[in-house]
């Protein structure tokens, strides 16, 4: 296989507009031609949106609208990891060799209809996703006497950091206090401790190893990739205080990448809900199972960004099919040194994780400089 | 699938189960997920065990498993929280636009 660099990157601020999808795309598309030197539309060949819109030939339209002419020009839905679904075609394309150039663009808007899975029966008449994320937390809680103050504190940290990132959704600190007294949406999940759906758009570029060196002097490497998915049917995840999905992909993704937990400097996890992240650092091996609030709670109190220096899916907002583009938007950033005042110090070597549905698919990307 | 939903609105939880395998397949499917045997529709039994529970505005909502295999959400009319483990029977069943489960302790 060919190496494959990522060279460009675009992102939208999120918010909630009157924008229309097609333009908020645009948005994020615009700035890598702007910024990358010798990008033109005639190098792309292939465009792939991600998004959960429902729109038909919406990859084709980008293209038109952006002046390209590519090869392959499609579009990739997974729910909540649509961006990196997406993006990880587009690496087989390129490292296949059926491509040079492909550009992979993602957007949502807030009232977009991922977020309700009529398919899963299981749910039963609890269909919103704070019912499953109820119900990881009910047995975190039980398992690890994780507390709701622990919770609490995830959702700080990540709106602490998402102050320095000006394309957040969020735009002020909550206090732990301001957290824990934020409305009950059930006995253990808090309006806070929800990611926030919204508008957004992110883009990224990549492409061979040969192409790379036209466009960038700083070409950061996706190394490891790894996805897994169980089911669609969020009751399929048979232990609650784990995320199988997560755990199968980040294995692979650091077999692929040859890295271990402990070369990873910085890190974009999934957190939809604040028992997401305590969890997913323990699958993902960056503490022990039962660990991951202390872990949190050692990030916030040492002002450690190295764990969603943008402010994860909680402080930056989650437009779905823009979320995992714009996790890698971020890890780009950080590799390049150009993160601004979120940059953690000397980060070579950064990790995504991006998932859908309860877990039930996941994610893992590994990129270095 | 709408003998499922059928059966629900009459107050039985019926799925599918394979003529091939006999695999009970959820949610309910033509073809085995195992086999991809033929399946046909099968009463499951009221009796399932707690996997976790959590509350809302004073009602508890849960997930339990019927048979070993079939897990799904549903209210659980208990008062207080039972362990996971606990044994429950399903109370109620019905459908009105999503599967409608309640349980209570046995």
């Amino acid at each position: 296989m060919k190496k494959v660099a990522i060279t460009a990157v675009g992102i939208t601020k999120f918010n909630k507009t009157e924008k229309p999808l097609d333009s908020m795309m645009l948005s994020a598309i615009r700035p890598m031609f702007e910024n990358a030197k010798n990008l033109e539309q005639s190098d792309v060949d292939v465009v792939l949106t991600s998004t959960n819109a429902n729109r038909n030939y919406l990859a084709n339209i980008i293209s038109e609208l952006s002046g390209m002419k590519p090869k392959i020009s499609h579009s990739v839905e997974s729910l909540c990891n649509s961006g990196t679904n997406s993006l990880v075609s587009a690496y087989a394309y390129v490292s296949s060799g059926l491509a040079d150039v492909a550009l992979v663009v993602g957007a949502d808007k807030a009232d977009n209809p991922g977020l309700v899975l009529n398919w899963d029966m299981a749910r039963g008449e609890y269909v919103h996703p704070i019912f499953w994320s109820s119900m990881f937390t009910s047995a975190h809680m039980r398992k690890y006497g994780t507390s709701l103050e622990d919770l609490a504190y995830v959702s700080v940290k990540n709106h602490k950091n998402a102050l320095d990132n000006p394309n957040a959704y969020f735009e002020k600190s909550f206090s732990l206090e301001d957290v824990m007294t934020s409305k009950n949406l059930t006995e253990n999940i808090r309006l806070l401790d929800c990611s926030m759906p919204c508008d957004g758009a992110a883009a990224v570029v990549i492409c061979s190893e040969e192409k790379a060196k036209k466009f960038t002097d700083t070409p950061i490497w996706i190394s490891g990739i790894g996805q897994k998915t169980i089911s669609a049917s969020f009751t399929k995840n048979n232990d609650l205080v784990s995320m199988e999905s997560t755990k199968s992909a980040v294995a692979d993704a650091y077999r692929m990448s040859n890295k271990t937990v402990d070369d990873i400097d910085v890190v974009e996890l999934h957190d939809a809900f604040s028992v997401c992240e305590i969890i997913e650092l323990e699958d993902m091996g960056f503490c022990q199972k039962g660990q991951g609030s202390k872990f949190v709670r050692d990030l916030y109190d040492t002002a450690n960004k190295m764990v969603n220096p943008r402010g994860g899916l909680i402080g930056a907002g989650h437009p779905l099919g823009a979320t995992g583009i714009s996790q890698v938007v971020e890890i780009y950033q950080q590799l390049t040194g150009k993160a601004e005042k979120r940059q953690v110090s000397n980060a070579k070597t950064g990790l995504v994780h991006n998932m859908s549905a309860g877990s039930t698919s996941s994610t893992v990307l590994v990129l270095e400089s | 699938m709408t003998r499922f939903e059928d059966e629900l609105k009459k107050n039985n939880f019926v799925c599918s189960a394979c003529t091939k395998c006999q695999h009970l397949v959820w949610p309910p499917s033509e073809f085995c997920n195992r086999c991809f045997g033929d399946t046909v529709w099968r009463p499951v039994s009221k009796n399932a065990k707690l996997v976790e529970v959590s509350g809302k505005d004073g009602k508890n909502f849960c997930i339990a498993e019927f048979e070993g295999n079939v897990r799904v959400f549903g209210t659980l009319l208990d008062s207080s929280h039972p362990s996971p483990g606990q044994d429950l029977i399903l109370e109620y069943c019905s459908y009105d636009g999503t599967p409608k489960f309640v349980f209570k302790s046995s």
